[in-house]
């Protein structure tokens, strides 16, 4: 019998998709079972009363918990994020019910054995609910008491070999896709990249002095597989600077049918034989392909590189051999509203260990510029609508380029410095003065 | 500035400040040490280490605060 009535939740479960009530029910269940016999450090009934209190807030339409704390590691100000229920004697199986994020590995990789163990952990000195993965990337422990927190810190350093993840005013956990591990699009090593940038900016990640929170992600094309141009302060997406390389044979067997485009994704249903002039070249963005007399040309110059055709003939369509990064800032994605994609800074770099030339050209005086004039709770994208592109390109000291225009120009001035107008604008004040009295 | 100079100088100004609020972004710090961020930072976070202020966090955002003044309340604009 549960400990509370949930109706309201139990509707929840009705509908068609799996639904995370019935996960908290199946673990409060197991919990009360105890079949492994797990000497529990929180309270037995934490997945109850967490049923409990989220029923309450339905029924109020208002949250029970309260907002942030001081909880957290030692030396750590962000992974934990302290949450309180303001009904403590009601549920207190969540009276305190903290959240710790965990840095997912790069690439999210894992053996079962390394996620048995986290699980066993987080069963252990937690309520054993997790979030496979939060928005950021990081594994979210969702609740636990504050006595927990130190000993879970220990064990994933530990044992795991794991860290905490950004939360608050920091460095948040760095992001990538599978990249070169399993992906033949990836024109960098995201993986490395991320793991090295994760190490280098410790203190950013752990020890909060930004205005806001910051995200760093890598996708190795722009397919942009964890939507780094959407999600993240400084996206890094990926591309070539040469040519897309074709394998015409190749291109002929996907006009012959041998080779199945998409890889074969779209086998579900009879398409119709393929073609490449209505599948490929009509659907370029540029218009920049041309297919006549069974030849296959690309004007690699007029190519943005969207991966449309690479995507449906990979075996055809290669990425060129001269590869690195474009970068973009500003993108952010907030709940409520203001969400706004990245804007190019940066048209192409090298990506190579140790990213010397990424980190000192790019990142570290983006964050000098924005620690001292961004204002409190201001994300990079909006420090660059209020001071404009203008300024970003001055903080990076790059020249401007017309990649990084997405539309004509909608204010009327121009603003010139006074080292960029041949004889500067100083006058004498004095000889001003005999003509113009005060 | 050192370090001693500057504990003394966030103490002051923090506990001045105590009637109307607790929780101080990490720019208002930087601003009563008078120093560039990066630099103010090095010596927040040994703070923050030798308890002199501690972290508070929304989860989205931090603020930081002397050990054990201001309430929960303080904290969400309660009062
Ligand atoms: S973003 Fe590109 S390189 Fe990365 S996994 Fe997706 S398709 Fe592959
Ligand atoms: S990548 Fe996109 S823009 Fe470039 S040639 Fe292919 S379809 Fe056209």
């Amino acid at each position: 019998m549960a400990k509370h009535e949930t109706p309201l939740l139990s509707q929840l479960e009705t509908g068609p998709w799996p639904s995370f009530v019935s996960d908290i029910k199946r673990e409060a269940e197991s919990r009360a079972k105890n079949e492994k016999g797990i000497d529990y450090q929180i309270p037995v009934d934490a997945c109850e009363d967490l049923l409990g209190v989220l029923e309450l807030s339905y029924k109020h339409g208002r949250t029970h918990w309260k907002h942030g704390g001081i909880v957290g590691v030692f030396g750590y100000g962000g992974g934990v994020i302290g949450r309180y229920c303001d009904q403590p004697e009601q549920f207190p199986g969540v009276a305190h019910f903290h959240t710790m994020r965990v840095s997912q590995p790069a690439g999210k990789f894992y053996t079962t054995e390394y996620l048995k163990g986290l699980c066993d952990l987080w069963e252990f000195r937690g309520s054993g609910i997790t979030n496979m993965h939060g928005s950021t990337g990081d594994i979210i422990f969702i609740g636990t008491t504050t006595p927990q927190l130190e000993e879970v810190f220990y064990e994933l350093t530990h044992t795991f070999n794991q860290d905490l993840g950004g939360s608050g005013s920091n460095l948040r956990t760095p992001s990538d896709c599978v990249g070169q591990a399993r992906c033949e699009f990836a024109c960098y090593d995201t993986q490395a990249i991320c793991h090295e940038l994760t190490n280098y900016y410790q203190d950013e990640l752990h020890r909060p002095a930004f205005p806001y929170k910051f995200k760093f992600k890598f996708d190795g094309c722009p397919n942009c597989c964890v939507a780094s141009i959407a999600r993240s302060d400084l996206s890094f997406i990926g591309t070539w600077r040469d040519e897309i390389r074709i394998d015409a044979e190749a291109v002929k067997a996907y006009v012959g049918g041998e080779l199945k485009p998409n890889g074969g994704a779209h086998a579900g249903r009879d398409w119709g034989a393929f073609d490449i002039q209505k599948e490929v070249v009509d659907l370029c963005p540029t218009k920049c392909m041309r297919y006549a007399d069974g030849k296959l040309e690309i004007n690699n110059k007029e190519c943005t590189r969207c991966m449309h055709c690479i995507n449906v003939m990979p075996r055809a369509l290669r990425i060129g051999n001269d590869r690195g990064v474009t970068i973009l800032a500003g993108a952010k994605a907030p709940i409520l509203d203001g969400a706004q994609m990245g804007t190019l800074i940066v048209p192409f770099m090298k990506a190579e260990a140790p990213y010397d030339d990424i980190k000192e050209k790019v990142i570290e005086p983006i964050w000098d510029w924005w620690m001292e004039e961004g204002k409190n709770r201001e994300r990079l994208g909006e420090l660059m609508k209020r001071q404009g592109l203008q300024r970003m390109i001055e903080v990076l000291g790059v020249d401007p380029d017309p990649r990084m225009v997405q539309e004509p120009r909608s204010n009327p001035y121009i603003f010139w410095k006074e080292d960029e107008v041949e004889g500067g604008w100083k006058r004498d004040i004095n000889e001003f003065r005999k003509y113009h009295k005060r | 500035m050192d370090y001693e100079e500057a504990k003394v100088k966030i103490t002051e100004q923090l506990t001045k400040k105590l009637k109307t609020k607790s929780k101080f972004y990490f720019n208002d710090l930087a601003k009563i040490l008078e120093m560039k961020p990066r630099e103010a930072k090095k010596i927040v976070n040994k703070l923050v280490e030798n308890g002199v202020l501690e972290y508070w966090s929304s989860g989205s955002t931090s603020m930081y605060g002397m050990p054990g003044t201001g309430k929960q309340a303080s904290a969400e604009h309660e009062d």
